[in-house]
């Protein structure tokens, strides 16, 4: 990965150098090796300070919007799983694909901090990655882990080494090792529950919202200009966690508001404080839309029609009641 | 001081919650909260710290200030009880505890707010001693004592005994109310841990991190400083910082209509959020530049400043780890440290 970080340094500073944008999207270290956040560049001189490394799983694509808006030319570093939500956002007409410069860099997976931190590992100091071996130094004692087990649940279900979107290619494409993870298989635990099963499953999970909106403000899909959620007009606006089915209704509307549109980068799941298995309703919707209309994957592409904005012939009919008949 | 082994911690807990509703860290869900204690409860004083703080507990995310009901042209008012039963809150870390320093200056200042009061004076506050500091932790930066964290009680997790040292009128009323349970205890095994914790402490990132004093005294300049395009930029605009955050105490009062009622509440609320202090007028800060420095120069600036000198942060690292972008006040502190134009 230090190699691959050089020559994103390399390529962002001859961008900047002879103008061929006005900002960089990357990342830079934080205070502890694994809380790297994203970042723009928008001088050489600042450079020194960008980092990429098994921390890194923000997919930075969403930041263009703000730029785009304004008519900057922008440069941005990709993982393969990010320029999914990259290509949602362009044919979302949210980002302009001419302002914008796509850098594909390979990745081998991003370490799940938590993941760590829940084996009891306290007062880390530093983290080194060599393969699959991470050693984690703390103030009291080093730990060893393997890269493969503490990967975030998004990177065990990569999607590949490909990317859907990019200007430019940078190293050579890498592969996640892991035991792979089917996100359908939790969803396919859910639907062999009785629908009070679910009802209850889905109760407990989503009282623990506290209404921060994070998911919301990550996900490439959800890229409103005005949120129906932040609508101080609409009886919907929810600051507060009011009751459960509030917030019932805040996650199922934005769950089918993504419908077609989602990625699937779990990006909503990895950004959650309260740790809620947000990904499991999306991936519902994805396996409900391929099943019905054949498989489709948002993002593969930038001009698609979506299944659910698309009528062929052969569509699957809604089972329709008899009238007067429920 | 005084002990209790863990094998007699169910009696005391039973003791406790006989004595008002108990608050303690426990596994609820996969994460460590302050939840009501009940036989059963799975308590976890091992964690440093739970997923929340214990504002939750005095500053409910929603509470319910008042009802109107209309009857015909008759329209009656009735206002929720206070809050007015006797609670504990055991197991508060250092920083939380020194959290109440903070929110007192808002809310026990005129306007008192009654419900946070009555909370508050219902409430005895027995706290934990830390003896496993995590790299987020720098209580130290605002000189609280983790290893000593005060309140009405003290204890301290020294293996399997529960070392406790009453430290108020309301703490030693407690203590006499459970003294049946409590033994004897030599200090030693106290003072050692405490020195044991401290090298720990010494070890971690944030052990020297310091607030730069030109911080507090440079308001125009770190006002107008040009670093807080590129730290907003990367801002999500979420509320998970502000929700976590054992200070952050701002809130939005709201109606809600229902049954031919009206209930009005009161919810907290975020700088963060796009609506944040929107008047009749005008909002007052439209960009989320604007959005995001206030929250840092309320807590870093502006706060100290109507406060004595006291900041609106605790250390407790919370928005360290839960920051989807892992943006914090650290980060933030430290690149207004070395700003060339503050």
């Amino acid at each position: 990965m230090q190699k691959i970080a050089e020559l994103i340094k390399k390529e962002a500073e001859s961008l900047l150098k002879e103008n061929k944008v006005t900002a960089v999207w990357a990342w830079q270290p934080g205070e502890f090796y694994y809380d790297n956040s994203p970042v723009c560049f928008t001088a050489p001189e600042q450079l020194d300070k960008l980092v990429y490394n098994e921390f890194c799983p923000s997919n930075l694509g969403k930041y263009l919007m703000a730029g785009s808006k304004k008519n900057e030319t922008m440069a941005v570093f990709a993982k393969p799983c990010d320029t999914y939500g990259i290509n949602q956002l362009i044919k979302d007409h949210r980002i302009k694909r001419e302002l914008i410069t796509v850098i594909g860099i390979p990745c081998s997976g991003m370490i799940d901090i938590k993941k760590i931190k829940n084996q009891g590992v306290k007062g880390i100091i530093s983290v080194s990655v060599n393969g699959d071996d991470v050693i984690v130094t703390t103030a009291y004692g080093d730990k060893n882990f393997k890269k493969s087990e503490v990967l975030l649940a998004k990177c065990m279900s990569c999607k590949g080494s490909d990317y859907m979107i990019a200007d430019k290619e940078l190293g050579e494409k890498m592969e996640v090792k892991c035991q792979k993870l089917n996100p359908e298989d939790g969803v396919k635990k859910l639907e062999a529950m009785t629908s009070q099963e679910r009802f209850a499953f889905w109760q407990q999970e989503l009282s623990k919202c506290i209404r921060c909106n994070a998911c919301r403000d990550i996900c490439p899909a959800c890229s409103c200009e005005q949120c129906i959620f932040d609508n101080q007009e609409a009886a919907v606006a929810g600051k507060a966690s009011a009751n459960t089915a509030e917030e019932q209704m805040f996650h199922i509307i934005r769950a089918y508001h993504v419908a077609g549109r989602c990625v699937g980068c779990g990006e909503c799941a990895r950004v959650c404080p309260q740790g809620i298995q947000l990904g499991l309703l999306n991936t519902k919707f994805a396996k409900d839309i391929n099943e019905f209309y054949g498989k489709y994957q948002p993002g593969a592409d930038d001009d698609s029609k979506a299944p659910l904005v698309d009528y062929k012939f052969d569509d699957v009919e809604p089972t329709i009641s008899a009238k007067g008949v429920r | 001081m005084l002990k209790i082994n863990k094998a007699k911690w169910a009696e005391l807990f039973a003791a406790l919650s006989a004595q008002g509703t108990l608050y303690l860290p426990a596994e609820v869900d996969g994460k460590v909260d302050f939840t009501v204690w009940q036989d059963g409860t799975e308590v976890n004083l091992q964690a440093t710290q739970t997923a929340k703080s214990i504002k939750n507990v005095f500053f409910p995310q929603i509470e319910n200030l008042l009802d109107f009901k209309t009857d015909g042209l008759k329209l009656s008012v009735e206002q929720r009880m206070l809050p007015e039963e006797d609670t504990i809150a055991f197991g508060v870390r250092g920083c939380d505890v020194r959290s109440f320093e903070v929110l007192d200056k808002v809310f026990l200042k005129e306007p008192i707010d009654a419900f946070y009061k009555a909370r508050r004076e219902h409430c005895t506050i027995v706290s934990l001693a830390c003896s496993t500091p995590d790299e987020t932790c720098f209580c130290g930066t605002f000189a609280i004592d983790a290893t000593n964290p005060g309140g009405d009680i003290t204890t301290w997790l020294v293996g399997d005994d529960l070392f406790w040292q009453a430290n108020t009128d309301k703490g030693k009323e407690l203590t006499e109310k459970i003294q049946a349970l409590l033994a004897e205890g030599d200090a030693a095994g106290v003072i050692a841990q405490q020195k044991a914790t401290k090298e720990i402490m010494a070890k971690l990132p944030l052990a020297d991190f310091q607030i730069d004093p030109k911080i507090p005294a440079e308001q125009e300049k770190v006002f107008n400083s040009a670093i807080w395009k590129q730290l907003s930029d990367s801002c999500l605009s979420c509320c998970a910082c502000t929700y976590v955050c054992p200070t952050c105490h701002c809130y939005d009062v709201r109606d809600f209509e229902i049954d031919n009622k009206v209930e009005r509440f009161r919810c907290w609320d975020s700088c963060m959020c796009k609506d944040f202090t929107k008047m009749a007028a005008v909002n007052p800060r439209v960009s989320r530049l604007e959005r995001f420095r206030q929250r840092y120069m309320h807590k870093l600036v502006y706060f100290p400043e109507n406060n004595e000198g006291t900041f609106a942060c605790v250390g407790c690292g919370r928005c360290l780890q839960k920051c989807p972008v892992s943006l914090n006040i650290v980060k933030v502190a430290k690149a207004l440290g070395v700003a060339k134009d503050v």
